[in-house]
């Protein structure tokens, strides 16, 4: 590549005058189209019955659903992998550069998995939509994060929280978007799937070009109009620089990830039996014939969880300016472990809509968690290398993505040998997960400013705010 | 900011006010789509 390219960090460096509310949108293009993963088993039963056509009757030679399952799977694990990988390389050459793999990636994956889908291989659907779509999810997850934190030092939380928000929104969108594709395919090809995966690759290609073509880096003597840095001493915001290298020898970092891991994995204790959980809780035996939630219903509930999910990476991460980031975690922790252990109390006694109400809060600090660590990294390392230090961090969401599930299906089969039905069945789920957050809020608790002797020399950060 | 250069002086950039709304409704739009349709589902529970 050439030196100077439209590429180029240095060609991403805004003029006077460019009105930086223009990145959020930039990064919510990426973030709305890699969001879509989560969207992925929308994809499960067309999957499971391509040979056969009927997604009530799957033929022998079909896919098992474990089989797809691991498509998501190796997804996730490569986002988390990769994006510990190619975080330093993205704050090497910028977040142009990084939107623009990404998004070849990404939409790639798309067009390589449709391949294996037309051919019934699945190991190229594996390498399609898992391996080169996780790279992609990777690095367009991190890609605007570092940029947006440069752009927004007076508000660090919202423009994080704005961006984040934009990966639980995807799967909003790509969930309905595949349903009327494989609707409107399907008389050419085995339930719509193999040309619904191209037509969806092309679309998220050429949405996430217009984060590609927008996004801009501050120059680095620009602050926000009318910006005055705090001049209160704040010990949990540094004024220095720590490298992603040096990051990750303190214990600052473990400890963020421990926080991180922790959260996620309980916060997947919910999702991943939100459905069930629902239904065999308050069954028509338990409230009464047809008083019961039936499967339309908690798929709303599913939906609920989601919405609360996106509402929460924008206002937890906002609040997390005004109350910090340590306290932030604080309440998520606290609260969370609470919650947690009063949801199978709440189940037994047949509350369904306090229920509700705390599942919904339960997954409000769940994405609120997400959406939060960018600007606690940022708070603890400064902001030189934070984008890859945010990527190595990541790496605890796929350890999550495999402990977190775990758990919930190893506890839940003991229960049911057991012979325990209903809510008792989820209940050594939920207060393992209360358990999990305690280990959190020790992580939380025992974060402290970063040693001096791992900041870089010579690069101070004149522009810290208090919160 | 941190201290390590990144570029030379680049040129003005004005923005207006115009193409800042049409950066977020071209986001906002299908995130509301997405949002309407996943509250739509959700309407399910309260029936």
């Amino acid at each position: 590549m050439a030196n100077n390219s439209f590429l180029d960090r240095s060609r991403t460096v805004a003029g006077p005058g460019y009105n930086r509310w223009l990145v959020p949108p930039a990064a919510l293009a990426i973030h709305l189209a890699i969001g879509q993963a989560y969207a992925f088993s929308v994809f499960n039963k067309p999957l499971g019955a391509l040979i056969s056509g009927d997604v009530n009757n799957p033929a022998p030679e079909d896919w098992t659903p474990t089989q797809i399952g691991i498509t998501f799977s190796i997804a996730i694990v490569l986002l988390g992998l990769s994006a510990a990988i190619f975080g330093k390389w993205l704050e090497r050459v910028g977040p142009r550069k990084a939107m623009l793999a990404a998004s070849l990636c990404f939409g790639g994956g798309f067009l390589i998995g449709s391949l294996g889908i037309h051919l019934h291989n699945i190991y190229l659907l594996y390498f399609g939509y898992g391996f080169v779509g996780g790279i992609g999810l990777g690095i367009g997850y991190i890609s605007p994060v570092s940029t947006l934190i440069k752009w927004f030092p007076d508000r660090k939380g919202v423009a994080t929280g704005m961006a984040i928000m934009g990966f639980g929104g995807g799967a909003m969108i790509g969930s309905p978007l595949a349903n009327n594709l494989m609707g409107q395919f399907k008389d050419s090809a085995p339930l719509g799937v193999a040309p619904t995966f191209i037509v969806m690759g092309i679309i998220y290609l050429l949405f996430m070009q217009f984060g590609v073509w927008t996004i801009r880096v501050p120059a680095d003597d620009w602050k926000p109009a009318g910006y005055v840095p705090s001049t209160v001493q704040n010990d949990m915001i540094t004024t220095a620089n720590v490298s992603a290298d040096n990051a990750i020898k303190t214990p600052q970092f473990w400890l963020l990830w421990v926080v991180l891991l922790t959260n996620v994995t309980a916060g997947i204790g919910v999702l991943e039996t939100a459905s069930p959980l629902i239904q065999e809780t308050f069954s028509d035996g338990a409230m009464g014939a047809g008083r019961g939630v039936t499967a339309a219903a908690a798929a709303g509930f599913v939906g609920l969880l989601s919405l609360f999910n996106l509402l929460g990476r924008f206002f937890w991460s906002s609040a997390s300016d005004k109350l910090g980031r340590k306290v932030t975690y604080a309440i998520y922790f606290g609260l969370g472990i609470l919650l947690y252990a009063l949801i199978p109390t709440l189940g037994q006694s047949l509350q369904l809509t306090l229920f509700v109400v705390v599942a919904c809060v339960i997954i409000s600090m769940y994405g609120g968690g997400f959406a939060t660590v960018p600007a606690y990294l940022s708070d603890m390392f400064g902001k030189y290398q934070v984008g890859a230090i945010h990527g190595r961090l990541l790496t605890a969401w796929s350890t999550a993505g495999v402990l977190g599930p775990l758990i919930v299906h190893t506890l839940h089969e003991h229960a049911k040998e057991q012979g325990l039905t209903g809510a008792a069945a989820y209940q050594n789920v939920f207060y393992t997960m209360a358990g999990v957050l305690v280990l959190g809020l020790l992580a939380n608790l025992a974060v402290r400013p970063v040693k001096e002797q791992y900041y870089e020399k010579g690069l101070v950060t004149v522009e810290a705010g208090g919160h | 900011m941190s201290t390590k250069p990144t570029s030379a002086t680049p040129a003005p950039e004005p923005t207006t006010g115009g193409s800042t709304v049409l950066a977020w409704l071209y986001v906002g739009i299908p995130l509301a789509w997405g949002v309407s349709q996943t509250f739509i589902k959700a309407l399910a529970l309260f029936k």
